[in-house]
């Protein structure tokens, strides 16, 4: 008896298929993807059952640290430059056009105005190491106040969005709330992560 | 047969046909479908992650010239929030009656609840449902507030107020503790 021999196939499959809906998705991914520049704080922010979504556009975000430091970060190149120059003619300081684009370029601040210049003039990687005091907003200095104005003078639009850690202590999110009411933002957002455990 | 194409600006060949040598047209793909989905792991993974979520709250206006309005005390649950996590609550304006909670769902939603309905029963209508005060301590923090906050959406609580707690509610708190400490101590 003659034993019977296995077919040969091909063991080489046609791949191209694949690898073009590989490449489409790899595309997709990659052109909607949006590198957020680095946070210079880690949030952990609360859980809740809230489902509504920020929308990406006009909004204004305060970031506490656990320690109560408030960061400030607005959404948009053009409308951060039109910040910090609304801000220095609060101020009375006069921004170059070099700074200003370095602020529009960066992510979340917390410098008081007095050291800004001084703040933008480092590079990204000083800019990095520089141990940010947070933006005062104690009712003997509250430059948070014009912050908000500001940014609210410049986009009618903007929602004002807070990004609270955790364990920030409830007197230092109360002054943030506080700020809040006298700049007449009455309707605000906390942004939370999605609970997963229920 | 045919003639190879000449590669961008290159001139043309003086005649004599060159063959084409046989290759293999299939090219191993393998390591160009790791890398692409590679990167798509990757891209696929960074997008989802990031997704908060947000809950929108309002606040009184600070010039809030309005009328206080009168609330039956019977219809108040007053929360107050403590340290490590914890909520003394007391029913009406008597603070004697405080009692400790947590946030668990056993916890302040049971309570939340009950005294829903036991305001519901007394009153009857829907204008005069549960009013609670939110008093965070100073030794709260964010995330005990925007757990109330959610607690207030679950139970569908329309009706509620966030303030500044008083001396007087810490006066409270020292009280309980005081009495709680007591039996404790032999």
């Amino acid at each position: 008896m003659g034993k019977v021999k296995p077919h040969r196939s091909s063991p080489t499959i046609d791949m191209t298929p694949m690898v073009d809906l590989a490449f489409l998705l790899v595309t997709f991914f990659m052109l909607t993807a949006k590198f957020r520049p680095e946070e210079p704080v880690q949030v952990t922010t609360p859980k809740s059952n809230s489902q509504i979504i920020i929308p990406e556009n006009d909004v204004l975000t305060l970031t506490m640290s656990k320690e109560g430091a408030v960061y400030i970060d607005v959404s948009g190149k053009s409308a951060r430059k039109q910040l910090i120059t609304n801000m220095g003619e609060k101020y009375g300081i006069s921004f170059t056009e070099e700074e200003k684009e370095k602020f529009a370029g960066g992510s979340s601040i917390a410098i008081p105005m007095g050291n800004m210049k001084q703040f933008l003039a480092l590079d990204l990687k000083a800019q990095k190491a520089v141990k940010q005091p947070g933006i005062p907003k104690d009712t003997a200095q509250n430059e948070l106040v014009d912050w908000i104005k500001q940014a609210r003078l410049s986009n009618t639009r903007l929602r004002v969005a807070i990004k609270g850690d955790e364990n920030t202590k409830f007197p230092e999110v109360n002054k943030v709330l506080k700020t809040l009411q006298e700049t007449n933002v009455t309707v605000f957002n906390l942004l939370t992560s999605p609970e997963n455990d229920k | 047969m045919g003639e190879i194409a000449a590669g961008g600006g290159g001139g043309h060949k003086k005649g004599g046909k060159v063959r084409s040598k046989k290759m293999s047209t299939r090219i191993d793909m393998t390591p160009m479908v790791d890398l692409a989905f590679l990167l798509l792991t990757f891209f696929v993974l960074t997008t989802t992650m990031n997704k908060p979520k947000t809950m929108e709250i309002r606040i009184p206006e600070k010039d809030d010239n309005s009328e206080p309005i009168d609330i039956n005390e019977r219809r108040v649950v007053t929360l107050l929030l403590g340290d490590n996590d914890k909520i003394y609550w007391y029913p009406g304006i008597n603070p004697a009656t405080l009692q400790e909670a947590n946030y668990s769902k056993s916890g302040i939603r049971k309570i939340l609840q009950e005294n829903e309905t036991k305001i519901n029963a007394l009153f009857g209508n829907k204008e005069q449902s549960m009013f609670v005060f939110i008093k965070p301590l100073d030794e709260s923090n964010y995330k005990n507030v925007v757990d109330i906050l959610d607690e207030m959406k679950v139970v569908d609580i329309t009706k509620y107020a966030l303030m500044e707690a008083t001396g007087q509610d810490k006066n409270i708190i020292q009280q309980y503790a005081a009495s709680m400490g007591a039996p404790n101590t032999p």
